[in-house]
């Protein structure tokens, strides 16, 4: 390439004088280049002027360009006048989202296609040849720099006079702080606030009356409620008991078969809870023990508890031990019974930690 | 007073000259408007990410003159009948408000979500082609760690965004959210605290993900993308290899005006896709989900894909719990490993690779020619590996959903994904380093021998040949023509490639233009005059 060689040694070029009349437009665009150690190398119109390639090419842009005018209009009229208010059913409400997008994408699109055409197949295509000057290092302007560095790290003189370099720093280094200190102490909050990581709902105050199980519109519940193999959601009967101000209280009662609530009640006295079941009922927290999602899918048939987030299954006639899956501890057991009025109570609170586990869970 | 005459032709001129007379800026336009970019279709994997950002901070906006970010209980009362009289968050009815009271709203809703998810998945692919194809290598190590980067703070800005609307899934992510931070030793639950405001979930939380959703990760990601496109503006784009292409030059087209024009229609294409999404393909429909309620939760609740995999690691985890019997006794929960150790060294292994691979190498040398997948077969395959333990994980992230749809028991489920991680990427090694060879080896027997014509010929002595058109001209070897040596760019295998077939010839009902000549191969701009060809059929057999 004949191009290339010349381009090899730009310096040996002589630059034109872009003020002689001879020289055309695209003279002194191919100059502008090579200033810029750029060679245009090809340079080929993709249509020729007047042909019917041209004319063609020129009628798909604007083609593409009407299309887009209509169908921004289209959006803009729906986007008045179409219904657009959510009625319940079916109804034309329903298609105000689709065709609003219908309409802007077709838009959109158009013009895109329209300017890709224009540049990909109108315009002349071109290869140029730019130069990297890779490799090229500037020994000399690396020395001038950091020799500049050098001398003012002279000036300053921190080599000769430690003592201002020692004292900016340990000037610094408080301001620093100062800078990080509003941030941190404003956020930071002490997790074990009214001992919140290891109480729920349940908690009764000091001397205060057991704490009801809730349904989730605040009834409380008789044993009759829940059949046999059931199972019920239920909360602490307090003030915002349901709400999420109290997000690691949820409680599964389950109402176990016979032979289920034998087997539960000798694995509760295995481990010393052997008065946390009333007859056939046990309440387990809802919240798994890996990640805090609730564990809600109860298998009547296995008596296994599937937390739908992580796929562990805790098996609940064995005090919900984690049986597959990541969790690692198993569902605390609420204490429960049945009081005077014969509405669940809790004895106590859990006597283990609710939720997802930390460091510092005894 | 003589009215001066209004030479309207000569307008723009003078104000040009009135600009450059003030500011100087001829010299360093022109040099701007003459940049050459090189061109392959791969290089516009970046520019979708780019625009879907563009698109996100459009939406984004709109989004926010409607979302109310408190987490104040109200009691819903809008059109959306099967909620009215719910009490849920005020972010979350404003998210209803936005879908069903504000005119158009849904529509940016759910571009603002598919422009996420399209940002995301073009930086995912967008890095894929930087790794596979060396892009990263010196002098371009700091864009390769801003990138990775920038996939987490994208991870980051998409976990925030979701989170916003308080409906019954993304609370159940915020709450997994607090168990992670929970699970970190020692500091877990200060940090947990700390962040939520006390315990989970706290009133605070959705404003404090709404500054960092709309100030603080946009304007990380706008000065890190900046950063980004600045370096690659500097540093020049990598170019592949190919005739007139050195380590040295960038053979291309100037920026303007057929690069820039392109550009400008393909941000257009993408805006117009993300539209169409946006209106025909329902995405996070947060009124089926209900406000978030502690004690709710569906099955098949998965986040958005770039955060499946984190998912997936989390529920593969064994139930590892570690103990450490002192005082009360402390624990290490398994939910740690998965969800901060194993980013944390994803982190740490994409952004050291450019840097472990020169070592590997001992090469210290800037390359700006990018190398084909097939000649870096070591490279390949531990692109392959990485990608396979990725989508393993994101599999198990949908396991669920897999389980249900194809009848398969959960729990094997599970198993396959904790045997899979271990076992398929090495396979991705194997196979991947096996394939690398074998294109290798093609491609130097077709410069070799040449390329197979589908013309099979009877020798004298009865057996058939399949006659090769070679590539070189005859050297006096004993074949009867010379071996080319590899370049390091496509080598043609197909006669039509080599323009002894012509491409078809276009047109539906007649032909719209004379056939033209193929070129040498669809990346070559043909800088050189083609070498003559010899006629098919005039090759030797192979061997």
């Amino acid at each position: 390439m004949s191009t290339h060689t010349e381009h090899q040694a730009p310096q040996g070029r002589e630059p034109l004088d872009v003020n002689d009349p001879k020289l055309t437009r695209f003279d002194i665009v191919r100059e502008g280049a090579r200033r810029d150690d750029i060679e245009i190398v090809h340079y080929e119109p993709q249509v020729l002027p007047g042909t019917k390639a041209e004319r063609r090419l020129t009628r798909v842009v604007a083609g593409f360009f009407l299309i887009t005018g209509l169908a921004a209009t289209a959006f803009l009229a729906i986007y008045i006048w179409w219904p657009w208010q959510y009625e319940p059913g079916r109804g034309g409400d329903k298609f105000y989202t689709p065709l609003l997008g219908a309409t802007l994408g077709v838009a959109l699109l158009a013009v895109g296609f329209g300017i890709l055409t224009w540049g990909k197949k109108l315009l002349p295509k071109e290869v140029s040849i730019q130069d990297r000057h890779e490799g090229q290092v500037d020994s000399e302007g690396r020395t001038i720099t950091g020799q500049t560095m050098l001398y003012m790290a002279d000036e300053l003189g921190v080599k000769r006079r430690p003592l201002l370099g020692i004292s900016l720093l340990a000037g610094l280094a408080p301001v620093g702080a100062v800078v990080a200190a509003p941030l941190v102490g404003g956020l930071i909050s002490k997790p074990h606030k009214n001992n919140q990581m290891f109480t729920t709902g349940f908690a009764a105050a000091d001397g205060g009356e057991r704490i009801r199980l809730v349904r989730e519109d605040g009834r409380p519940i008789r044993p009759a409620d829940i059949s046999a193999g059931g199972q019920l959601t239920v909360f602490p009967g307090i003030d915002h008991g349901v709400s999420n101000r109290h997000a690691d209280s949820p409680t599964l009662l389950i109402h176990l078969r016979d032979s289920d609530a034998q087997e539960s009640r000798r694995a509760n006295e295995r481990i010393g809870h052997g008065d946390y079941m009333w007859g056939n009922y046990a309440a387990f927290s809802k919240i798994c023990t890996h990640a805090g999602c609730p564990a809600s899918l109860y298998e009547q048939q296995t008596n296994r508890l599937l937390c739908p987030c992580h796929q562990s299954q805790f098996l609940i006639t064995d005090n919900a031990k984690p049986v597959f899956g990541p969790a690692s501890r198993r569902l605390p057991q609420l204490p429960i019974e049945v009081d005077s009025e014969g509405f669940f109570v809790a004895k106590s609170d859990y006597t283990e930690t609710v939720g997802p586990d930390f460091w510092e869970r005894p | 007073m003589k009215r001066r005459k209004f030479d309207l032709a000569a307008t723009p001129g003078k104000a040009a000259v009135g600009v450059d007379d003030r500011f100087a800026v001829a010299t360093p336009l022109r040099k701007l408007l003459n940049k050459v970019f090189p061109d392959h279709w791969s290089f516009l994997l970046g520019e979708i990410a780019l625009f879907s950002f563009v698109v996100l901070l459009l939406t984004g906006v709109f989004l926010t003159f409607f979302f109310e970010p408190a987490m104040t209980e109200v009691v819903y009362d809008g059109s959306y009948a099967p909620l009215q009289g719910t009490p849920m968050s005020a972010a979350y009815a404003s998210s209803l408000d936005i879908s069903f009271e504000v005119r158009g709203g849904l529509v940016m809703r759910q571009m603002h979500h598919w422009a996420a998810l399209l940002f995301m998945a073009a930086i995912v692919v967008h890095m894929l082609r930087v790794f596979f194809t060396g892009a990263f290598r010196k002098p371009r190590e700091t864009n390769w760690i801003i990138g990775s980067l920038l996939f987490w703070v994208g991870f980051l800005a998409g976990f925030t965004g979701y989170s916003l609307p308080d409906d019954g899934l993304s609370g159940t992510g915020l709450r997994i959210a607090s168990a992670i931070m929970l699970s970190i030793p020692v500091i877990g639950s200060w940090v947990t605290s700390s962040v939520f405001g006390g315990e989970f979930p706290g009133t605070i939380i959705i404003s404090r993900f709404f500054i960092a959703h709309v100030l603080l990760i946009p304007g990380l990601l706008v000065a890190l993308i900046s950063v980004h496109l600045g370096l690659v503006f500097k540093q020049k784009h990598t170019q592949w290899p190919g005739p007139g292409r050195t380590n040295n030059n960038v053979v291309g087209e100037r920026m303007f005006p057929r690069y820039a024009l392109k550009q400008g229609g393909f941000f257009m294409v993408v805006f117009g896709v993300i539209a169409l999404m946006g209106g025909l393909f329902q995405i996070n429909p947060i009124w089926l989900f209900g406000p978030y309620e502690a004690w709710v939760v569906s099955a098949a609740s998965q986040p958005d894909w770039y955060v499946m995999f984190l998912d997936g690691s989390t529920r593969l985890m064994p139930a590892w719990e570690i103990n450490i019997p002192i005082g009360d006794g402390y624990v290490i929960p398994p939910l740690f490993w998965p969800t901060v150790v194993l980013p944390g060294i994803l982190v740490g292994l994409s952004t050291m690779y450019p840097f472990l691979e020169a070592r590997q190498l001992k090469d210290r040398k800037s390359h700006n020619l990018l190398q084909r997948p097939r000649d870096v077969p070591a490279r390949t395959a531990v692109g392959a590996m990485a990608v396979a333990f990725y989508i393993v994980l994101t599999l198990s992230g949908a396991n669920d959903v897999i389980a249900d749809k194809f009848q398969i028991s959960l729990n094997a489920m599970t198993w396959a994904g904790r045997i899979g991680l271990l076992v398929v990427p090495p396979m991705a090694y194997y196979v991947t380093y096996r394939l690398c060879l074998g294109l290798q080896q093609h491609d130097r027997e077709v410069l070799a021998h040449g390329v197979e014509t589908g013309i099979i010929r009877r020798l004298p002595d009865g057996r058939f040949v399949e006659v090769h058109q070679p590539l070189s001209a005859s050297n006096g070897h004993a074949d009867g023509h010379g071996e080319l040596e590899y370049v390091g760019w496509v080598v043609p295998k197909k006669m039509n490639r080599l323009g002894a077939l012509g491409p078809a010839i276009r047109g539906f009902f007649y032909p719209i233009e004379k056939p033209v000549e193929a070129p040498v191969s669809p990346g070559h701009p043909p800088v050189e005059a083609r070498p003559e060809r010899e006629e098919i059929g005039s090759g030797e057999s192979r061997r």
